[in-house]
C-alpha cells in the first residue's frame, strides 16, 4: 500500500523499537510472576468447571486452597499433575474432592519431578486439542459459508438476559452484523471469579459465563448457516479474570475478545502488576485459539481530549502491538483500537479524524483495526447522532478499517433497541457499499492539513514512547499520562493475587501455545 | 410562542394559540402532527401494517399514516408513522421543581466564594455503585470540563476530588469525611432496571444512619436525573442533561451561604 500521508518511515521504526523495549522490560516482570487467575485458567483448560453447593466456582476453591497451603508459587500444574499420577482421577474429580475436603493437593506424596513434568505436559497437550478443534471448525465455516466483507459490522447486545440477548443477536445477524458482542454486566470486571451457568439478570449487560458463551455460539452458528455468512462472537477478557475468560472463549469458540491490561488499569482501577501478568497468558490463549483481540485505546478519548491526546492513542497502539507479538498473536488477529471522538463542533474535525484513521491503517497495515463510534458527544438528538455515525462510517470505509463498532443513534440514552441496531446497520451498509473504493481513488494533498496532522501526531507519539522507554511503563502510568488517569503500582484491585514463581513452577501451556500453534 | 398569537388559516378562520390546549406543531398551528417509530414482534406484512395503524390510533393519533415498514428479523417489523395527535396539554398549571440558584460564570463563582465564604470549598464526586461510566462526572469535575464550560478542578476557590467510577457508597462517605467535604456529587450515567435509584437511595440511607446527612450538600446528576427526582430521593439538588460545572458550582456556593445565614 502506497502511503497517502507521506509518513516518516524511520520515525515509525524508531517508535516501534521504543515500544518493543518497553514491552521487553514489562515482560521480564511478567515472566517471573503468576497470579490466581492464571492458575485458575490452567484448571479450566484442564476441564475443571462447576461450583460447590454455595456457588463458589471449583477453580477458585482449588486455587484458594493452594494459596493457603503456600503452593501458589509452585503453580497448580505441578500439584495437579502429581495428584493425577497419585490418584488416577481426572482434574475435575480431584477438584471436587478438594471442595469436599477429602484431598489436600499439597499433602500428596510427591512423585519424581521428571514424572510430574512429563504428566503436566501430557495433560496440557490433551487440553489444547479441543481448542485446535474449535479453530478448525471456524476455518471450516469460513471456507464453506464465508464471511462478510471488511470492515466487519460489529454490534452489541446488552439485555442482561442471555435468552433475550439471543433473540437480539439473531436478529442482528439477519440484519447484516458480522460480529456480535455480548456486553457484560457492569461490575463483572471487578469480580475475582467467573460466574457459572446461564444467567438472566444483569445491569447494562449479561454475565460472561461459559454456559452463556456456549448458548450464544450455538445461536449464531444457526443464523450464520441460515444467512450464509459466519457470524463472529465477541466478549471481554479485561478485568480481574483475563486468562480465565480467554480460556472459556477458546473452549467455546469465541472469535473476538477485548483484551487490554492498560484499559483495566486506567478505567477499572485494576492493579498494574496483576493485570500485565494476566494479560500475557490471556493473550497467549487468544492467539492460539485464533481469536482477534481488541485493544481499548478508544477509551482514553472518553476521558481525555481526542485532538490534544491523539498521540497517546498511537503510543498505546504501538505498545499493544508489541505485547501482542510477545504472546504469539499474529498481526491479522490484532484488532488495535481507536475511536471517532472529536468534538463535532471543531472546524475540519472530520479531516483530523480521517488523518488519525489513515495513520493507524498505514502504521499497522495488516491489523484488523477496531474503530469505535462517537459516544462522548452524542447528545440525545438522535437525528444528529445518526449523522455523526454516518461520518464515522465514511471514514471507516475510506481508510479500510477492520472492525466497525457501529454507533447507535440512541447512544447515551439506552442500551440498543432492536430497531436502533437495524437502522445503524442500514446506515453502515449503505455507506460501505456506496463508497466502497473511495480510498483507492482519492489521495491527499501533499503537505496539506491531513498529512500535517498525521505527522504531528506520529512525532508526538514517538516522543512519548521514548519517554516511556526511559522511565518505564509503570512509572508513566503513575504519572497519569494515559487518559489523564493516575494509578499507583501497588494500588488498585487484585495485587494480593500475584506471587513470584519458584524454581519448580511450570506452565506447559505457554510454550505449547506459542510454539505448537500450527500458525497459518 | 407569543401567547397572543392569532391569525387566519387558509379557510379564513381565526386560529389562536391557546395555552390551555397546546398541541404539537408540524407546519400549521394546532395541527397536532407527530412522528413515531417503533417495532412490533410480528411478521412484516399487511396485517402488521394494519396493527401499527391501530396501535397509533390507540395512542390518540388520528388518521395515522404508516409511511415505512421494514422487516427487522424473522417475526419483527419496524414502522415509521406520522399523524395528528388529538390530545392537548394545559401549560398554565404546570409546576416544575428547579434548582434554586442563578448560574454564575467561573470567575463570578470564585469571587462569590471569596467574598461570602472566604475559603476553598471541598467538593468530591464519583460515579457510584456499579456504574463504570465517568463521562458525566468528568464533564463536571475535570479541568477541561465540557462544551466550553470549565470543570470544578479549574476553579480557584474549589478543591475538587474526582474519585472516578464504581466507587461504593461506603467508600464515598469515608472519603467525604476524611476530606471534610462541603458537597458530594453523585453521577449515574448508565442504568438498567432502575438500579441507579436503589444505589442513590442507599447513599442517603447510609448518610442518615451515620448521622452525616446534614453535614454535606448532596447532589446528583446524569441523563436520567431531574431535580424533582433528586428531591424525592432525599438529595439537595439534581442536575440533568444540559447542566455544566457552572450550574453545579453556583448552586453549591449559594447554598452554603444560604445555610450559614
Amino acid at each position: 500500500m502506497k502511503s497517502k500521508l507521506n509518513l516518516n518511515q524511520s520515525l515509525i521504526n524508531k517508535a516501534r523499537t521504543s515500544a518493543k523495549n518497553i514491552a521487553n522490560n514489562v515482560q521480564s516482570f511478567i515472566d517471573e510472576h503468576t497470579t490466581v487467575t492464571v492458575e485458575r485458567a490452567i484448571l479450566r483448560l484442564f476441564g475443571v468447571d462447576g461450583t460447590d453447593e454455595i456457588g463458589t466456582p471449583l477453580p477458585n476453591i482449588v486455587i484458594d486452597n493452594l494459596k493457603k497451603a503456600g503452593g501458589l508459587s509452585t503453580g497448580i500444574v505441578y500439584f495437579m499433575a502429581n495428584a493425577v499420577l497419585d490418584t488416577g482421577l481426572t482434574p475435575q474429580e480431584i477438584a471436587e474432592n478438594i471442595a469436599s475436603g477429602e484431598i489436600d493437593i499439597t499433602k500428596i506424596s510427591l512423585k519424581p519431578e521428571s514424572e510430574i513434568i512429563a504428566k503436566g505436559g501430557e495433560m496440557a497437550k490433551e487440553a489444547i486439542k479441543k481448542i485446535k478443534t474449535n479453530r478448525e471448525k471456524r476455518d471450516e465455516y469460513l471456507k464453506t459459508i464465508g464471511e462478510g466483507p471488511k470492515p466487519y459490522i460489529y454490534v452489541i447486545v446488552a439485555t442482561g438476559n442471555i435468552y433475550e440477548d439471543i433473540i437480539q443477536a439473531q436478529a442482528a445477524g439477519r440484519q447484516g452484523a458480522d460480529v456480535i458482542a455480548v456486553i457484560r454486566t457492569t461490575g463483572q470486571s471487578l469480580l475475582d471469579y467467573v460466574p457459572y451457568g446461564p444467567t438472566t439478570e444483569g445491569f447494562g449487560g449479561t454475565y460472561a459465563t461459559q454456559e452463556n458463551f456456549k448458548l450464544m455460539r450455538k445461536a449464531l452458528d444457526e443464523v450464520g448457516e441460515e444467512v450464509g455468512r459466519y457470524i463472529r462472537l465477541c466478549n471481554y477478557c479485561s478485568g480481574l479474570c483475563m486468562p480465565e475468560i480467554a480460556a472459556m472463549g477458546a473452549l467455546e469458540r469465541l472469535d473476538v475478545m477485548l483484551n487490554d491490561a492498560l484499559y483495566g488499569i486506567l478505567f477499572r482501577d485494576i492493579n498494574m502488576q496483576r493485570t500485565f501478568v494476566d494479560q500475557f497468558f490471556s493473550r497467549t490463549i487468544n492467539g492460539f485459539a485464533g481469536v482477534i483481540i481488541n485493544t481499548g485505546e478508544d477509551n482514553y478519548l472518553t476521558t481525555a481530549d481526542a485532538v490534544e491526546e491523539a498521540h497517546t492513542v498511537l503510543a498505546s497502539q504501538f505498545m499493544n502491538e508489541q505485547f501482542a507479538l510477545k504472546a504469539g498473536i499474529p498481526e491479522k488477529q490484532m484488532g488495535i483500537g481507536h475511536a471517532f471522538e472529536m468534538d463535532p463542533n471543531i472546524e475540519n474535525g472530520f479531516l483530523m479524524e480521517l488523518a488519525q484513521a489513515q495513520m493507524a491503517r498505514e502504521i499497522f497495515p495488516k491489523a484488523p483495526l477496531k474503530y469505535m463510534p462517537p459516544t462522548k458527544f452524542m447528545t440525545g438528538n438522535i437525528f444528529k447522532g445518526h449523522l455523526q455515525d454516518a461520518l464515522f462510517n465514511i471514514i471507516s470505509i475510506w481508510t479500510n478499517q477492520g472492525i466497525q463498532l457501529l454507533g447507535m443513534m440512541t447512544e447515551a440514552i439506552h442500551t440498543p433497541f432492536m430497531a436502533d441496531r437495524a437502522l445503524a446497520i442500514e446506515n453502515a451498509k449503505y455507506i460501505f457499499n456506496n463508497m466502497r473504493n473511495i480510498g483507492d481513488e482519492v489521495e491527499f494533498k501533499e503537505n496539506g492539513m491531513i498529512q500535517k496532522r498525521a505527522t504531528e501526531v506520529l512525532e508526538k507519539a514517538a516522543e512519548m514512547l521514548l519517554e516511556i522507554e526511559e522511565e518505564g511503563l509503570f512509572s508513566i502510568i503513575e504519572q497519569g499520562k494515559f487518559g489523564g488517569v493516575k494509578r499507583s503500582r501497588t494500588g488498585g484491585k487484585g495485587l494480593d493475587g500475584v506471587v513470584k514463581k519458584d524454581e519448580k513452577y511450570q506452565n506447559p501451556f505457554i510454550l505449547l501455545m506459542l510454539n505448537n500453534g500450527g500458525r497459518r | 410562542m407569543d401567547t397572543s398569537l392569532s391569525f387566519k388559516d387558509k379557510d379564513g378562520n381565526i386560529v389562536t394559540f391557546d395555552p390551555e390546549r397546546v398541541r404539537p406543531y408540524g407546519d400549521t398551528m394546532n395541527d397536532g402532527k407527530v412522528q413515531l417509530s417503533f417495532t412490533l414482534p410480528i411478521k412484516a406484512d399487511e396485517t402488521a401494517k394494519e396493527a401499527a395503524k391501530l396501535y397509533a390510533m390507540k395512542m390518540g393519533i388520528d388518521e395515522p399514516s404508516v409511511v415505512y415498514m421494514g422487516e427487522m428479523s424473522v417475526g419483527f417489523s419496524f414502522f415509521v408513522v406520522f399523524g395528528s395527535c388529538s390530545h392537548s396539554v394545559d401549560i398554565t398549571n404546570i409546576k416544575v421543581t428547579k434548582v434554586e440558584s442563578t448560574t454564575m460564570s467561573m470567575e463570578e463563582t470564585d469571587k462569590f466564594i471569596k467574598e461570602n465564604i472566604g475559603r476553598q470549598l471541598v467538593i468530591i464526586g464519583a460515579s457510584t455503585g456499579t456504574d463504570a461510566h465517568t463521562v458525566g462526572i468528568d464533564a463536571i469535575m475535570n479541568m477541561k470540563g465540557y462544551a466550553g464550560h470549565f470543570g470544578l478542578e479549574r476553579y480557584e476557590m474549589i478543591d475538587a476530588y474526582n474519585l472516578g467510577s464504581q466507587v461504593t457508597n461506603e467508600e464515598f462517605i469515608k472519603k467525604a469525611v476524611e476530606l471534610n467535604a462541603d458537597a458530594l456529587l453523585v453521577s449515574q450515567t448508565v442504568t438498567q432496571k432502575n438500579v441507579h435509584i436503589q444505589n442513590m437511595t442507599n447513599l442517603i440511607e447510609l448518610l442518615e444512619a451515620e448521622g452525616l446527612r446534614d453535614r454535606f450538600i448532596v447532589c446528583c446528576g446524569g441523563p436520567r436525573i431531574s431535580h424533582e427526582l433528586a428531591k424525592e430521593l432525599g438529595y439537595d439538588a439534581g442536575f440533568g442533561t444540559g447542566s455544566y460545572a457552572d450550574d453545579v458550582a453556583s448552586y453549591i456556593a449559594e447554598e452554603i451561604v444560604r445555610r450559614n445565614r
